[in-house]
């Protein structure tokens, strides 16, 4: 699959998804990455440091959204360029043992610019998690075929 | 405890290497829930033109929060870890990173601005593939990394 840069415009919609988060993503998260800050697994902790209690981490959310432009994109090597800025904490309940999430992220994308000569385009992501945007200015640079 | 304002502008080497395994790829992709085959099967990242599995878009963080780790940790700086978020983050790719890479990240410190009794950091670290002689000589950029951390200040 590939994509035409000349069939894109500057507002079109590229799709949105919804992220469930647990406290097991974030245990799984913290392993993979090797970010063992216990704000994101000890409830204790994130309180006694002021939190409203355990919340993911920044580049989980981070992560896990840019999914939605990989798949798009049909290539992940094709993000040359991604950036965030952390704006708000995505508290994460504990639902252990129960099927709940802890939390929900809602991702959507839309084009936010297109530069043909270098044949890329921007994606902009709107991330939003209970009713807050979570990452501001959040902007995937793809380099098309 | 105060930010040392002397770390602006001061610059970490590059260190140990990380070798990029396909396994590590998969864990990493699984816990960002990205669910692209171009991470998990070697022949349909191949079919893409790539030599193995490819890296998601932020798994650099790994090497770079390794290369943040030099500065947290240096008793110089004055940083506590408790006391760290994560303000934003960048990721420039020169190529993609793809199992087998041997990378090493070197770190500067572009920015240091205090903020009511905290600080704001910036930190870059640049990313490069060693060629198979592990010479430092031969190496090839694959990121460019920037992160701000505020570090808060009591009552903050």
């Amino acid at each position: 699959m590939s994509i035409n840069i000349a069939g894109l415009t500057v507002g079109q919609d590229i799709g949105s998804r919804s992220i469930a988060v647990t406290r097991t993503d974030l245990v799984k998260y913290a392993g993979a990455s090797g970010d063992f800050n216990p704000i994101h697994w000890n409830e204790a902790f994130a309180t006694g440091v002021g939190l409203p209690g355990v919340i993911a981490h920044g580049m989980f959310t981070m992560g896990a959204a840019v999914q939605l432009v990989t798949d798009w994109a049909g290539d992940p090597a094709a993000v040359v360029d991604f950036q965030t800025r952390f704006t708000k904490p995505v508290p994460v309940a504990d639902t252990t043992g129960t099927p709940e999430a802890g939390a929900v992220i809602e991702v959507s994308g839309a084009i936010g610019a297109l530069d043909a000569d270098a044949g890329t385009a921007r994606v902009d992501l709107t991330v939003v998690s209970a009713g807050q945007k979570v990452l501001v200015k959040a902007q995937a640079v793809v380099r098309l075929a | 405890m105060t930010i040392n304002p002397d770390l602006q502008g001061r610059s970490y080497p590059a260190a140990e290497v990380y070798d990029v395994g396909r396994e590590k790829i998969r864990e990493f992709a699984r816990a960002v829930k990205a669910t692209h085959p171009a991470h998990f099967d070697v022949a349909a990242a191949k079919a893409l033109g790539h030599l193995d599995l490819v890296a998601p878009p932020t798994f650099a963080i790994i090497v770079a929060q390794r290369a943040d780790a030099q500065l947290i940790e240096d008793p110089e700086s004055g940083i506590d870890f408790s006391r760290v978020v994560h303000a934003d983050q960048r990721f420039t790719h020169h190529r993609p990173i793809i199992a087998g890479d041997r990378l090493v990240a070197e770190l500067h410190v572009d920015g240091v601005r205090a903020m009511g009794g905290g600080a704001m950091i910036t930190t870059r670290s640049e990313i490069f593939a060693l060629g198979n002689s592990d010479s430092a000589d031969v190496r090839e950029p694959v990121a460019t990394t920037t992160s701000s951390i505020l570090v808060r200040g009591e009552g903050q």
